[in-house]
């Protein structure tokens, strides 16, 4: 075991020392079990927002259906967005970068552990704080870009509850983006350049520079529009000079790169997944790296596609046309990129490789209706209708969800050390992709056949009962596939270890090097790196006539590390975190009901701060 | 920022960079806080001469009195840098006195801001009077806030220094927290400028 270091300090100052056990997760600063936290967490989220997903559905799938009243559907559809958007893909991806970048750049931890944790909890408690509004008079009702001055002048305290969820989630999203950036800039092994590195660190890479620079954005337009509602400032009041298309701008200022903060995690998990199960290095390695960079510089200049319809003129809307239309194209580079990587390999078709695969199919579809909406007449007939949706739900259900469910088959073994059934995995990609397919391709047909995005209801002569029906269906058997997925984690889960290796891909990346799970300290030796795909490389040579070869175990001196890691100095648990972050729902609920309680949360998070600065460091 | 004195200590000496973690993690910060001021400053720029009511800011600005306490604000970077320096020299004493020194001019800076603001206040002008009122105070205020944590991360230093938890190089701290002054010092340039020295164009109909 690694030692922790025992502090000498006493009193309230004295770091916990608890590696294990139920109450050691609530002070872990560790990289791996934050990981898992925010994977639990928000798979917790991916289920309620899967819920209110099947409210949707249910209540769409006959017209004039009294299952649910407008208010109620307003706020359901709103939740869904929110939820799917900000409590489960985002932090998602956040368990994904947090469990693997450090394995996979061969540090012992992230830069910054207990920001780390600061990060986690501040998430986990204002994603509770945005949910507690179900109980508190509603829920956001506004949808998730929430217009103004609708969002201004709705009455009830929902998109107040919105304003300051976000706010919140929003802190926790730059901690951690700060965090994992300088993470993968600065704690490197020896030998791992910046293009040696997988794909997936550098998308995550890219990741945090765009949470890092389109969140500020929208914090300022959340803080104007908390002031506008709460303290009568006039930032979106017409009446009053204030313009509300500001805050369209604002929000899709944000908005345009979220979009990619979702899907480019996604990108590198297919990235790792497809070249392991072609047996074949990733093609065009640094035309996948550039063209994602390129995808995060030019994300920020395309916001202005989401309002073709508020009226910003032919100049704004051709220039924006044409970057949108630009965007398009290291996208498509990506895709042609893990074509060529599948071409000629030898295939093997596991339960990651299928997620993979579908996940690429089905973002082409979801990409392909997106440019039609990057030509403005096009757009006209599209914008707020059915098509959109479906379009959304293509690129981030097929292509974020799809990838997600693609990593979580392929690093299972690596974080719990026991394989996912394979033939149920088989069956739930194939019931998940049918029941996708069956939810979303017909929106296309009801949008374009004139259904509006979020009506509560419609009637029986407009002909779109058939195709809603259909929709719902689908909506019913992907949560069947999820029902089939929870089923498989809780046998594998209920195993003993059954992992004869601890390479059970014939993997690439360092991650692999190690037992799985790992140990506290990732690496007894901290290893050094002299290519990319660096483990692939320790295990197979080419002879003469080019045909792979094993490397006999040991020869390259990547053998096992025998040593048992003792003396590595590693961060003490610390519980300053979870403190600090239980003063931001104070200060939230203060905002809403009462001075005292921001009072109370300024305290408990300047209180927590000073101890967080003053407790002993391990090194002492 | 509040990471200063214990993460370096680990990051320090084998990074991929050769630079301290904390210290890139400091300027990413700082290019994040960038953009919050970018759209305050572009909410304020946006609306400059759209109220619809009084009072305008030609109605409620001293110019000469905001002058000096911007001038006390922007001295407070010259300490920030004096006390750099003596903790450089390990002349601690000193630096301590320069950090005291730069928390009580912040402070002097703030108390004058929380005057205007109530100055302004008994003059008819609030938050929610008008387009100027909202973004006047929202800009001006993030920007108070700011300079109030900055004094707080020096009031924590000199108190860790006494401690003597500054680890074995307290230059170190004392430059991270002077890399976020001086930012907010640069910050509070552009809005002084923007805001008090630059007209506002009077809307339609003003005298």
């Amino acid at each position: 075991m690694a030692s922790v270091t025992v502090s000498t300090q006493k009193g309230i100052l004295r770091r916990p020392m608890a590696t294990t056990g139920f109450w050691s997760w609530f002070t872990t600063v560790d990289h791996k079990k934050i990981g898992i936290l925010y994977g639990v967490s928000s798979f917790a989220f991916f289920l309620i927002g899967g819920g209110e997903a099947l409210l949707i559905r249910s209540q769409l799938a006959k017209p004039g259906n009294t299952l649910l009243n407008a208010d109620q559907y307003n706020q359901i559809f709103t939740m869904h967005a929110l939820t799917m958007i900000f409590l489960f893909v985002m932090p998602m991806s956040a368990a994904f970068f947090n469990y693997l970048i450090p394995l996979m750049i061969g540090a012992r931890d992230v830069a910054f552990p207990r920001l780390n944790a600061l990060s986690f909890w501040v998430f986990l408690l204002g994603a509770l704080f945005l949910n507690s509004s179900w109980f508190l008079g509603g829920a956001p009702d506004g949808g998730w870009f929430a217009y103004a001055p609708n969002s201004v002048v709705d009455p009830g305290n929902g998109m107040t509850f919105y304003a300051i969820g976000l706010l919140i989630t929003g802190i926790a999203s730059t901690v951690g983006a700060i965090n994992l950036a300088i993470t993968v800039i600065n704690m490197r092994a020896p030998g791992m350049s910046m293009f040696r590195m997988p794909v997936f660190v550098w998308m995550g890479l890219v990741v945090q520079f765009l949470l890092a620079f389109s969140l500020p954005i929208i914090t300022v337009a959340l803080f104007q529009l908390l002031f506008d509602r709460r303290w009568g400032t006039a930032f979106f009041d017409p009446t009053r000079g204030g313009e509300p298309i500001l805050w369209q701008h604002m929000f899709w200022l944000f908005g345009h790169p979220e979009v990619y903060i979702l899907i480019l995690p996604a990108f590198g998990i297919i990235s790792e997944i497809l070249p392991v199960f072609a047996r074949k290095p990733l093609f065009g390695y640094q035309f996948v790296v550039f063209s994602g960079i390129a995808i995060g510089f030019i994300g920020f200049g395309v916001w202005a596609h989401h309002m073709y319809a508020a009226g910003l003129g032919p100049v704004a809307n051709t220039a924006f046309g044409i970057s949108t239309a630009i965007i398009a194209i290291p996208t498509g580079v990506k895709i042609f990129n893990w074509m060529g990587t599948l071409y000629g390999g030898d295939l093997h078709f596991a339960s990651p490789m299928l997620f993979a695969i579908g996940a690429v199919a089905m973002f082409v579809i979801g990409g392909l209706s997106g440019v039609t909406h990057s030509i403005v007449p096009s757009d006209y007939q599209q914008t707020d209708t059915y098509y959109i949706v479906a379009h959304l739900h293509y690129v981030l259900f097929g292509g974020a969800v799809f990838g997600i469910f693609g990593g979580m088959y392929y690093w299972w073994p690596k974080v719990f050390g026991r394989m996912l059934n394979e033939a149920w995995g088989k069956v739930q990609f194939w019931i998940l992709l049918i029941g996708f397919n069956l939810a979303f391709a017909p929106m296309h047909i009801l949008g374009l056949g004139g259904m509006i995005r979020r009506e509560y209801t419609y009637p029986a002569s407009l002909g779109l009962t058939v195709w809603n029906q259909v929709s719902s269906v689908g909506a019913f058997t992907i949560a069947l596939s999820v029902l089939l997925f929870i089923i498989n984690v809780v046998r594998t889960q209920a195993k003993k270890r059954a992992l004869e290796t601890d390479d059970p891909w014939d993997a690439r990346t360092l991650e692999w090097t190690t037992p799985c799970p790992p140990p506290a300290y990732n690496f007894a030796e901290v290893p050094t790196v002299h290519s990319l795909d660096e483990f692939w490389h320790r295990k197979y040579a080419e002879d003469e006539t080019g045909r792979l070869v094993r490397v006999p175990a040991g020869a390259s001196g990547e053998a096992h590390p025998t040593a048992d890691g003792h003396g590595i100095h590693l961060p003490s648990p610390s519980f300053w975190p979870l403190v600090i972050s239980l003063g931001f729902p104070l200060l939230g609920y203060g905002v809403l009901y009462s001075w005292w309680l921001i009072g109370a949360g300024a305290v408990v998070i300047v209180v927590g701060l000073i101890g967080f600065v003053l407790e002993p460091s391990v090194a002492e | 920022m509040a990471d200063v004195t214990h993460d370096a200590v680990h990051t320090e000496h084998v990074t991929s960079t050769g630079l301290s973690s904390t210290k890139l993690a400091m300027w990413l910060f700082l290019a994040s806080e960038c953009l919050l001021f970018g759209g305050l400053i572009t909410a304020y720029v946006l609306y400059r001469g759209q109220s619809t009511t009084g009072p305008y800011p030609q109605d409620v600005f001293d110019i000469g009195y905001t002058s000096v306490s911007s001038f006390v604000l922007l001295a407070s970077s010259l300490t920030m840098v004096l006390s750099h320096n003596a903790a450089l020299a390990r002349d601690y004493a000193r630096m301590r006195l320069w950090l005291l020194g730069t928390a009580m001019l912040g402070l002097t800076f703030v108390g004058g801001q929380v005057f205007e603001f109530t100055t302004f206040y008994h003059e008819g002008l609030s938050i929610k009077t008008n387009l100027f009122g909202s973004t006047f105070f929202t800009l001006t205020g993030f920007h108070g806030v700011h300079v109030t944590v900055g004094i707080l991360m020096l009031l924590i230093l000199v108190v860790l220094s006494f401690r003597g938890a500054l680890s074995d190089d307290p230059a170190f701290p004392v430059e991270m927290v002077g890399l976020y002054w001086h930012f907010v010092d640069i910050v509070w340039i552009v809005i002084f400028t923007l805001v008090y020295l630059i007209p506002s164009p009077k809307p339609p109909g003003v005298p």
